[in-house]
């Protein structure tokens, strides 16, 4: 298991640096002088010099790449060409907002998905199967700014149960202003993990070895929750793992109709006022994240699974 | 005479299908006494699988119990709900399946299921374990403790079906069905295994009921045989009585179509000409009628399976009295 770790988790610095390199590579390929765009058409040849210097744009690309990567390993992102702030601090302000909405959103989701997926399976084609993949699929056809802004209407404007905007102080006002944008961004997950489970759970119950278990009397319910559903969530974690990068995105949807702090939403300002060392940062961070989480992802399965322990 | 311990009695299964009621079994009889090995020929589709199921009632949700009744040390398991035939499976009756390869839970290690089937014992975890090992060592398996903590794809086919054997005989039981239990496996690990199992039936003293078709098997391992055929029995005895003196034209081609047989170098290996009947719609008579070379006019209504020696019964008119004609 730690052989696999160290293995797996090698692998996604690789990723990481791959996909690093290439935006690194990209943002300089974007034509245009980056400088004459930062400051504008007035500025003084000196003040372009000086920047065009500061931001190493005179140095060969391979050099470029080089102090970057140097600055990178020492935690150091750059510098926020308008206020001056270290990129890093920036990103790491906001990073907690984004992954506080993100993890309320699979944790919530995936629960109930994986409930409600588990349920369906051990009742197939009845009423309740039938209403759950009703259910599921308008959940799934949802599109989450969609979801975002009906909410928002509904439950804070008009029933004013909610907070509308903001990210809230102390840990339950965080909460109180965490219910909208994790139900709008985790609703339509509801409804892929239930799919996902119900069908998952019906095919491991159909294998023989499910026969061997009913076979030694074992009670019903142990079968479904240990020798069945162990099984069957392994393809629910790779996918929630790859689906960050989705919640991700979303993320940026909810940020901006609730005009909460976060990652999104930085990218987004960063990107209309062309800052950018911090759309390098945050992108870079969410890149990470997102290796990070895949990676995660695989180790959670190898503890589950030993056949991908072994790797087989 | 030994105790009976297995009786069935004129079993009838059907199958619910989208073309009508498929009718897998009809009227199956035979018994299994205590510590006797009863062997189940017949060719796939026979309705083998189908007896297992039933007997477990471990059986599809379109299935069906028409008649007849499966009478487990004097009671009928076909009347007991599903919490008293939970009580039975893996204590009274176990069972080891077919495919080596897909009969364990592929994410948990042998040991935590060899443990968890003793779920009705109340031993402590650590003695259940050495139970376990114990078993292990039993059927051949070298370091069984430390084979313990392994996982099934961590195990050959061969010893796979050795843990199945063992995971069977850990609760003693008094009936093992074993279906096809080394079809899957090839031909030197067949000779081990049964060996395996026969010594551990000698042991334990368990009843056994062995699928197979593989006939050298059936005539090496059983006391009895059963031969059965699109879902009926076709012929019921004594082990040399149906390899030596079939009286069902049936087993007849069965044996002359076992490779064991064929003495002599072929260009073409024996069959049996015609297909098995759509069980869906039955033909009337004979159900070997269409591809029985010995097929008269009496045959056209259904032969009944009738004693012929002592213990020996065949379900054909060409043992009664006027033959087929």
């Amino acid at each position: 298991m730690v052989h696999y770790a160290v293995r797996r988790f090698g692998l996604a610095l690789l990723i990481l640096f791959v996909a690093v390199t290439v935006m690194f590579l990209m943002i300089r390929a974007v034509p245009g002088d980056p400088v004459q765009i930062m400051l504008g058409p007035r500025a003084t040849p000196e003040l372009q010099a000086r920047l065009t210097a500061e931001l190493a744009l005179d140095q060969p690309i391979i050099k470029q790449l080089a102090i970057f990567y140097g600055n990178l390993l020492q935690g150091d992102l750059g510098i926020d060409v308008f206020s001056g702030r270290s990129v890093t601090s920036i990103v790491f302000q906001q990073l907690p907002h984004t992954l506080s909405l993100i993890f309320a959103s699979i944790i919530w989701s995936a629960t109930l998905g994986i409930a409600l997926g588990a349920y369906a399976a051990a009742h197939p084609n009845t009423v309740i199967d039938r209403v759950t993949a009703a259910i599921s699929v308008s959940f799934v056809a949802a599109p989450a700014f969609v979801v975002a802004l009906l909410s928002l209407l509904i439950f804070a404007v008009h029933l004013q149960w909610f907070p509308a905007i903001g990210a809230g102080e102390g840990f339950w006002d965080r909460l109180d202003h965490l219910v909208l944008p994790s139900l709008a961004i985790g609703l339509s997950w509801v409804g892929y993990i239930a799919r996902l489970v119900r069908a998952s759970m019906l095919e491991v119950m159909g294998e023989p070895h499910i026969r061997t278990a009913r076979a030694f009397g074992l009670s019903e319910r142990r079968i479904v929750m240990i020798y069945a559903l162990r099984i069957a969530i392994l393809p629910v974690v790779t996918v929630i793992g790859v689906g960050m990068g989705f919640l991700l995105s979303s993320a940026v949807f909810a940020e901006i109709v609730f005009a909460r702090p976060g990652l999104g939403k930085l990218v987004i300002d960063s990107i209309t006022t062309r800052n950018y060392p911090v759309v390098m940062g945050s992108v870079l961070v969410s890149t990470g994240l997102f290796v990070v989480s895949t990676a995660l992802a695989d180790l959670i399965n190898a503890w589950l699974d030993p056949r991908a322990r072994a790797g087989h | 005479m030994t105790e009976t311990l297995l009786e069935i009695d004129n079993l009838g299964v059907d199958y619910e299908t989208a073309r009508g009621d498929l009718k897998a079994l009809r009227d199956i009889s035979f018994d299994v006494k205590k510590g006797e090995i009863v062997g189940i020929v017949g060719e796939s589709g026979c309705g083998k699988s189908t007896l297992i199921s039933s007997i477990l009632k471990l059986t599809a949700p379109n299935t069906r119990f028409r008649n007849g009744e499966v009478r487990f040390k004097g009671q009928d398991l076909l009347q007991n709900n599903e919490r008293q035939m939970r009580s039975l499976r893996g204590s009274d009756i176990s069972i080891i399946f077919q495919d080596p390869m897909q009969t364990h839970n592929p994410v948990l290690s042998i040991g935590a299921q060899m443990v968890d089937i003793q779920h009705r014992s109340k031993a402590a975890k650590a003695d259940k374990r050495a139970t376990a090992a114990k078993m292990l060592a039993a059927v051949g398996i070298p370091d069984p403790e430390a084979r313990l903590d392994q996982f099934p794809h961590e195990f050959s086919g061969g010893m796979r079906q050795r843990i199945a054997i063992a995971m069977a005989l850990m609760s003693e039981p008094d009936l093992l069905i074993a279906d096809e239990p080394t079809t899957a496996l090839d031909a030197t690990l067949e000779v081990q295994i049964i060996e395996r199992l026969h010594e551990l039936q000698r042991e334990m003293h368990c009843a056994v009921l062995f699928i197979s078709h593989h006939l050298g098997v059936i005539a090496e391992l059983c006391d009895r045989v059963v031969v059965m055929y699109a879902g009926a029995v076709v012929e019921s005895g004594d082990v040399r009585a149906i390899f030596h003196d079939p009286k069902h034209p049936y087993t007849r081609r069965l044996i002359d179509c076992d490779p064991g047989h064929i003495k002599e170098r072929a260009r073409v290996l024996p069959t049996i000409p015609g297909e098995v009947p759509d069980l869906a719609n039955l033909p009337t008579g004979c159900i070997f009628r269409d591809r029985c070379e010995q097929a008269g006019p009496r045959c056209a209504a259904v032969p009944p399976l009738a004693g012929i020696a002592d213990g020996h019964n065949a379900a054909c008119w060409l043992n009664h009295k006027g033959g087929v004609s």
